[in-house]
C-alpha cells in the first residue's frame, strides 16, 4: 500500500579509517515527511549527500525515486530537490533572478518557469521585493525562499539540510505549514533538524547517534516505547543510555545553533 | 544547452554587478596602458626635423618638401656633414635627422631605388616611434606617386630607420607584451579561481552539483564568460597600444589572436586547478597572487630580461607558462616573426595546458568521493 521511494540498504561511508555513515538502514514513503535527526557530527549531511547523488557510498545499496546512488546519480538528480544546510542562493541576484536560474538549470520551459515565478511570488506576497538583491532580505523570508526554489520543478523528494537553522520561531511556523503544503502535493520531504519540537512535526523520524540509526518509527510510538512525553525527552534518553558512559558533546558545539535545543547534560 | 546559457548568464550578472570585478577586468588594463600613454606626450605637430641632403637633386628636393608641408614636421635646420648630427640631436631641439644619400635622385631612376635614413631621437620612444612612423607612411605615399606619374616599373625610396640613444626602442615595446601576459593571468587564474571556490565557501555549489547540471558544464558555464572577456580585453589592450602608442602588430594578427585564445585556455585550466586545491576565496587569492602574479611579474622576462638572472632564477621562470607566452608575443608584435619561430613555446602552453585540465579532473573527482 505504502509506495518506498527511498531504500538504504546496508549504508556505509567512509572517510579514510573514520566512519561516517555505518550500516544504515531505512525506507522513506512516498509523500510522507522524514525527520532525520541526530547531534552534530552524527553523520546526517555525510548520509543526505550520498542519497541526493553527491557523493557515494562506499558500500550498501541506496535506492532513491527508483535509481541506484552509486550508478545512476545523475537520473537520481533529476527527480529530486536540495536546500543545503548552508543557505544557497546567490546573494547578488534579484529574487526573481534566482527563480528563473534554478528553473532554467532543471531544464523547465521558459513559460512554465514564468508563471510558477509569478505564482510563487503571489504565494509568498513578495512582489514587491522581487526585483531586490536575495542579499537586502532577513534571513527567513532567505530560507523560505530557499524552499520554495528546491521545490520548484516539483521534484519527487525534497531534501532539506536543517532547514530552519537560526531562524525565529514564528517563521519556523510558517516554514512547517509549508512543508505541510509540500507534502500535501504528493512530494517527499525528507528533513534535517535540531530542533526537537519540529520532529513532533514528522511522519515518521530516524535518530542517528555516532553514524549509526539507533531508533525509527513515527514520533507517537518512539515516546511510547521510551515511555516520554515529547520527542526530545526520547532523544535525551536514546542518547545517555544508563548503561554506557557517552562522551558528551561539548556546550560550545551545541551552542550557537539557536532554539531550544537543550542538549544533552 | 538552454539549461547551460542560462548559467552562463547567472555568470554574467554576477560580473556586471561587482564593481571590483569589472575593475580588475577592464580598468586596470585600460589604466595601465593610458597611464603610460600619457607619461609621454603622443601628439605630433610641427615637430622639428633637421635635413642632410647629400645628392640636392629635384627630387630630394621635392620630398623634403613633401615632409615639411605634411603639418607634422617643421624644417628647422640644415646640415652638411655626419659630424652635426650627434652634435644637433643632442641639444635636444631636434627630433629627427633625414639623410638623403649620395646621388639620391639619379640612383632612384638608374637602380630603380634610393635610400632615405631617419635617425630619431630615441630618448623618447613613444614620440620617436610616431615620428617615424608618420615619415615612413609619408614616403610610401611618395612612392606612390612616383610610380603613378612614371607609370613605370617599380621605384622605390627605401626608408631606413635607426634610433639615436635607445636603438631597440625597448621599454616600450616590451611594456604592452608584459600588460597583456600580466592582465591575462590575472583574470583569468585569480578571476576563475575565485569565482568557482566562491560558490564552494557559499554552498551554492552543493546545488548545482545536485542539479541535473553535469560538473563539467558547470565548469564551463563559470569559465566562458571569462575567455569571452579576456579575449575582448585583448583587442582592447591592441587597439589602445595600436592609438595611444602608434604601435601595430608586425606579424599576423590572426596568429597573435590564436595564441592569446591558448594562453586565455592554460590560464583558465590554472585557475579551475587553483580552485580545486583551495576551499576559500581567501586561499584562491592568495595561491594567485603570490604563487602566479609575483613570479610573472618578476622572473617571466618582461621587466627584468632573463638572461641577467642567476641560473636558479631561470630554472624557477621555466617552469611559469608566462615566460613563454612573453617570447610568443613579442616575436609576432614586434619582431613580426611567424608561427615557425615560436612553435616551441605554443607546444610548452598546450603541454600546460593539458597538464592543469589533468590534475583538475583528477582532484575533483577525489572530492566528490
Ligand atoms: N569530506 C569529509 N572528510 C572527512 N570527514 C568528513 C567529511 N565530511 C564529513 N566528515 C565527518 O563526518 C562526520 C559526520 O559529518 P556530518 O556533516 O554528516 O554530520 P552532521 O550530522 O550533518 O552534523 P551537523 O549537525 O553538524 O551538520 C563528522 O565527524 C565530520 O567531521
Ligand atoms: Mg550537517
Amino acid at each position: 500500500m505504502k509506495k518506498t521511494v527511498i531504500s538504504v540498504k546496508n549504508l556505509v561511508k567512509k572517510f579514510g579509517s573514520f566512519t561516517a555513515n555505518d550500516n544504515l538502514n531505512f525506507e522513506v514513503y512516498e509523500g510522507e515527511i522524514f525527520g532525520f535527526l541526530g547531534a552534530n557530527g552524527a553523520g546526517k549531511t555525510t548520509a543526505l549527500r550520498i542519497l541526493s547523488g553527491l557523493s557515494s557510498p562506499t558500500s550498501g545499496e541506496v535506492i532513491v525515486a527508483g535509481y541506484n546512488a552509486k550508478k545512476d546519480p545523475e537520473k537520481i538528480k533529476k527527480n529530486i530537490g536540495y536546500m543545503c544546510q548552508k543557505f544557497s542562493l546567490y546573494s547578488d541576484l534579484t529574487i526573481r533572478e534566482n527563480i528563473m536560474l534554478y528553473g532554467g538549470i532543471y531544464g523547465m520551459p521558459k513559460t512554465l518557469i514564468i508563471k510558477r515565478t509569478e505564482d510563487l511570488l503571489d504565494k509568498l506576497s513578495f512582489h514587491e521585493y522581487s526585483d531586490r538583491l536575495i542579499a537586502d532580505l532577513p534571513l527567513g523570508l532567505k530560507q523560505k525562499l530557499a524552499f520554495s526554489v528546491a521545490v520548484f520543478h516539483e521534484p519527487k523528494i525534497v531534501f532539506l539540510d536543517e532547514p530552519t537553522g537560526g531562524v525565529d520561531p514564528i517563521t519556523r511556523r510558517q516554514f512547517w505549514e509549508m512543508i505541510y503544503e509540500t507534502a500535501n502535493r504528493g512530494i517527499t520531504v525528507f528533513v534535517t533538524t535540531h530542533y526537537m519540537d519540529e520532529a513532533e512535526y514528522c511522519n515518521r523520524v530516524s535518530i542517528m547517534s555516532e553514524g549509526k540509526i539507533v531508533a525509527i518509527d513515527t514520533p507517537a510510538k518512539l515516546k511510547e516505547q521510551y515511555g516520554a512525553k515529547t520527542v526530545e525527552e526520547v532523544f535525551i534518553k536514546i542518547a545517555r543510555p544508563d548503561n554506557r558512559p557517552h562522551p558528551l558533546p561539548s556546550p560550545s558545539r551545541l551552542s550557537g545553533r539557536g532554539g531550544n535545543w537543550v542538549g544533552i547534560e | 544547452m538552454k539549461r547551460f546559457l542560462g548559467f552562463v548568464k547567472k555568470e554574467f550578472l554576477h560580473i556586471f554587478r561587482d564593481f571590483r570585478t569589472l575593475i580588475i577586468l577592464f580598468g586596470i588594463p585600460t589604466a595601465q596602458i593610458l597611464i603610460f600613454g600619457f607619461v609621454v606626450s603622443t601628439d605630433i605637430k610641427d615637430a622639428g626635423v633637421a635635413f642632410l641632403d647629400l645628392s640636392k637633386d629635384e627630387i630630394s628636393q621635392k620630398l623634403s618638401d613633401k615632409i615639411c608641408s605634411s603639418g607634422f614636421f617643421k624644417r628647422t635646420e640644415d646640415l652638411f656633414n655626419y659630424n652635426d648630427i650627434n652634435k644637433i640631436l643632442k641639444r635636444g631641439k631636434i627630433k629627427a635627422v633625414i639623410i638623403f644619400e649620395k646621388n639620391f635622385g639619379r640612383n632612384l631612376i638608374s637602380e630603380n631605388k634610393a635610400t632615405l635614413s631617419i635617425i630619431a631621437d630615441g630618448s623618447e620612444p613613444n614620440t620617436a616611434t610616431l615620428i617615424t612612423n608618420y615619415i615612413t607612411a609619408i614616403v610610401a605615399d611618395f612612392n606612390r606617386e612616383l610610380v603613378n606619374t612614371s607609370g613605370a616599373g617599380a621605384m622605390l625610396v627605401q626608408p631606413e630607420v635607426r634610433m639615436f640613444y635607445n636603438p631597440g626602442l625597448k621599454s616600450h615595446f616590451m611594456f604592452v607584451p608584459g600588460v597583456i601576459t600580466l592582465i591575462l593571468i590575472l583574470i583569468c587564474a585569480l578571476m576563475t579561481s575565485v569565482t568557482i571556490t566562491r560558490e564552494k565557501e557559499f554552498g551554492t555549489m552543493e546545488v548545482l552539483l545536485v542539479s541535473p547540471l553535469r560538473p563539467v558544464q558547470i565548469i564551463l558555464g563559470k569559465v566562458m564568460p571569462y575567455f569571452l572577456l579576456s579575449f575582448i580585453n585583448v583587442i582592447l589592450i591592441l587597439l589602445l597600444s595600436w592609438f595611444v602608442f602608434g604601435l601595430p602588430v608586425k606579424g599576423s594578427l590572426v596568429l597573435l589572436l590564436a595564441e592569446s585564445m591558448l594562453y586565455i585556455l592554460m590560464s583558465l585550466s590554472l585557475g579551475i586547478l587553483i580552485s580545486t586545491v583551495s576551499s576559500t576565496m581567501q586561499q584562491a587569492i592568495f595561491i594567485s597572487m603570490i604563487g602566479m602574479m609575483l613570479p610573472t611579474i618578476l622572473l617571466s622576462g618582461f621587466i627584468f630580461p632573463i638572461e641577467n638572472m642567476p641560473k636558479i632564477y631561470d630554472w624557477v621562470s621555466s617552469i611559469l607558462p608566462p615566460r613563454y607566452f612573453v617570447v610568443i608575443i613579442k616575436n609576432i608584435m614586434i619582431k613580426g616573426t611567424g608561427f615557425l619561430y615560436v612553435w616551441k613555446e605554443t607546444l610548452i602552453l598546450m603541454v600546460f595546458t593539458a597538464v592543469f585540465i589533468g590534475l583538475s579532473v583528477r582532484n575533483f573527482k577525489i572530492r566528490l568521493e
